[in-house]
């Protein structure tokens, strides 16, 4: 019993159902082992996790450069810019606000650069529900197509402080 | 080699066990329930890590009640400021003061009476139960005076008062003495031959859950020891990566001690319910043996949508590494209820398939809440722990409240109510005091079960509709825009409140009649407990 010391001989092969189900078991966790690098091969949405090491105050000039060079006009009091197809791209998280607004072309492949000038902040895109970590000192690199244009939100859930649930940002991908 | 052995002849140098323990004279009693022995000392610090652990998990669960009542939408309760700072004091008190306070007691109990012997030093159960009691009321001063709201995760560049990481490693020094403790009782038990042979099941898990418990505070002590300094002012700012990767060998190992230590439990209890055995040991403690194991590595799979590790990295650890342990659990979902149905059949319940299962004493609050554990861990916490898990669906499910929907199955609905059951057992035979109201502790377990499960799937699903998790609100007012969640979305965020209600319903009923037993209960002392 399980209370007690084992009676001597207790280190025994399993038998009958029990061996079946360690053998079934067994077999799904290899099914699961191999599905996820073949998902990662075959499926289109994957987290590769491509990122550089940047200093807050280098990707802020980046992103004041980005945008000075393709700023179109301001939506909500925040600067939109349209940058040219095939570009790389920025988008700068800070306590609480995602800047600035993206207007992309659908079926086009743009590299998003994240990163953050404070805290932690992930990048969680609705209505897909996509999410990302963003993290200060880290360049996170998405490669992104958009495959449907409309308007789409940018919120951040990661916890930042008091004024978390107003960092909400926006994408819009256009024909 | 014994079949060829003749009775009477000694086979080997060792010596038959010492039965009647280690013991000094005086400082041990025999239970007037199952007959094993009861080492005084043990007992003391088994009462006063038991009693702390409900006081917090009282403090865990009003500050439970008062979060559903804020995510509920059209209630909406407590101001953004403390919402965040309940939040934290939450998973603080329920995650760490409470399960591990439980599971010192466990490892006290283990180590001296299932192993007959004597607890190794009084000392040491003195200065680790008064640093973890230290820490954690030094943790939860900083947490509510609002000098940490920064989560339990305290994710750097977020910044506490450097009270708040010195109340954390005090209590995890204070844990890592207590488990030292239980291992120099072990290994006292073993040079003074207490017991013949192998250690008892219970026994090896909670082996298992204390190796990995000492793991876990190396991570921790590396992670917070750097972020004490530099709350300091005395270091630079530690790599949030870095930060992120270290702090999630403790935070996701500590949930692996409480599976062991719940596992051990669920034998404890379908044991003392039932009468179940283990159908084969081998298998049993080898799937404890994964966890110890494999689980570290599948600490990985909280960074799978990180920056800086890459695919390779993130697939080799959560694939690999996780579904050996996943194994681990597979082979104690089946081996347990297996148990259970053979010792209900040799009782003579054997009419059918599920004969066994339908006549099991349901009406056994420690065996309600056994069953009620094992199939909620089982099938939803193991399966949405496993579909998180997952590189691909880890980007839909990222810090949305799919994630606090999957661990609140097997944290809350898995380990606490095991916890619950297990305290049903606790109370009558460590503290020798008799439940009354015996009506309504049998209603407990599932009153508990029901509410947590409600609320865990709401979470889920509102969570794949996007709703955020550690979020005061989904209306996001103020923000620049709006994104508007599916009414689906928020109708669920009303069932995540009704479900906190009910849950906090029957958490609220097992710490009532249960202070009440320890304090004003009826004496058992020098008769068995009155059975379930």
């Amino acid at each position: 019993m399980s209370l007690t010391v084992p009676e001597k001989g207790w280190f025994k092969a399993p038998t009958g159902s029990e061996r079946l189900w360690i053998g079934l078991a067994l077999a799904w966790c290899m099914v699961l082992t191999l599905m996820m690098p073949f998902w990662h091969l075959r499926g289109k949405q994957n987290s590769t996790g491509e990122a550089y090491r940047v200093k807050p105050a280098d990707f802020a000039a980046r992103v004041a450069r980005f945008v000075d060079a393709n700023k179109v006009g301001e939506l909500a009091g925040i600067t939109v810019v349209a940058p040219a197809p095939g570009t790389d791209i920025y988008l700068q998280a800070q306590m609480w606000r995602w800047y600035p607004v993206l207007k992309l072309k659908k079926d086009q492949t743009y590299r998003l650069h994240v990163s953050s000038l404070d805290l932690q902040h992930s990048l969680s895109l609705q209505p897909m529900n996509m999410n990302f970590q963003i993290l200060p000192g880290y360049d996170h690199v998405l490669t992104v197509t958009p495959t449907m244009a409309g308007e789409y939100s940018i919120i951040c859930n990661e916890f930042c402080g008091i004024g978390h649930h107003m960092m909400v940002g926006r994408i819009i991908v256009e024909e | 080699m014994s079949t060829i052995a003749i009775a009477g002849t000694p086979q080997a140098s060792e010596p038959p066990a010492n039965v009647a323990g280690n013991h000094p004279a005086g400082a041990v009693r025999k239970c007037d329930t199952t007959g094993l022995p009861v080492c005084k000392t043990a007992e003391r610090y088994v009462k006063l890590n038991a009693v702390m652990a409900v006081v917090f998990l009282l403090v865990g669960g009003v500050s439970a009640l008062l979060l559903g009542l804020t995510r509920w939408p059209s209630v909406h309760l407590l101001p953004v400021d403390w919402f965040y700072r309940i939040l934290t004091a939450h998973g603080l008190n329920m995650l760490i003061f409470w399960i591990i306070f439980m599971e010192v007691a466990i490892l006290y109990f283990v180590g001296t009476t299932l192993l007959n012997s004597r607890l190794a030093s009084k000392a040491l159960a003195f200065t680790s139960f008064a640093m973890m009691l230290t820490g954690a009321l030094l943790v939860n001063a900083m947490v509510f005076t609002g000098r940490a709201d920064v989560m339990m995760t305290s994710y750097v560049p977020l910044r506490a008062h450097p009270g708040f990481y010195l109340g954390v490693i005090l209590f995890a020094v204070g844990t890592l003495i207590g488990v030292i403790n239980f291992f120099a009782t072990v290994y006292i038990a073993k040079r003074d031959h207490t017991y013949e042979g192998s250690v008892p099941l219970v026994a090896f898990g909670a082996i298992a859950a204390a190796i990995i418990a000492v793991v876990t505070l190396l991570h921790g002590a590396i992670v917070m020891i750097p972020a004490f300094l530099w709350s300091l002012d005395l270091i630079g700012q530690p790599d949030a990566a870095w930060y992120r990767l270290v702090w999630w060998g403790l935070g996701h190992q500590s949930q692996q001690i409480n599976v062991a230590a719940m596992v051990s439990v669920w034998y404890f209890l379908a044991h003392i319910t039932t009468g179940a055995k283990p159908l084969n040991q081998a298998v049993c403690r080898g799937a404890f043996v994964l966890y110890i194991l494999f689980i570290n590595i599948a600490s990985a799979h909280h960074l799978l949508v990180d920056p800086g590790v890459g695919a390779t990295w993130k697939i080799w650890n959560t694939s690999y590494a996780m579904y050996l342990a996943v194994l681990a659990s597979m082979i104690h979902g089946f081996t347990v209820p297996a148990s259970v149905e053979l010792a209900m059949r040799k009782k003579g319940f054997d009419k059918g398939l599920f004969g066994w299962l339908f006549a099991a004493p349901w009406r056994n609050p420690g065996f309600s809440a056994f069953f009620l554990s094992l199939v909620i861990f089982g099938f939803l916490g193991g399966i949405t722990g496993v579909t998180l898990g997952t590189q691909q669906i880890n980007i839909i499910a990222h810090n949305t409240l799919r994630i606090p929907g999957h661990f609140h199955t097997t944290v809350v609905g898995g380990t606490s109510l095991a916890f619950m059951g297990l305290c049903y057992y606790v109370v009558p035979l460590v503290f020798r005091r008799e439940y009354a109201w015996r009506g309504l502790v049998r209603v407990q377990p599932y009153v508990f079960a029901a509410g947590i499960t409600l609320m865990a799937l709401a979470m889920s699903f509102a969570g794949s509709y996007g709703v955020p998790r550690r979020h005061w609100d989904i209306e996001f007012s103020g923000a620049p825009f709006s994104p508007g969640f599916d009414a689906a979305a928020h109708f669920m965020m009303g069932l995540v409140g009704v479900g906190a209600v009910v849950a906090f319903i029957g958490l609220l009923v097992f710490i009532l009649l249960t202070v009440h037993a320890v304090f004003l209960g009826r004496s058992n002392e020098g008769r068995a407990m009155t059975a379930w």
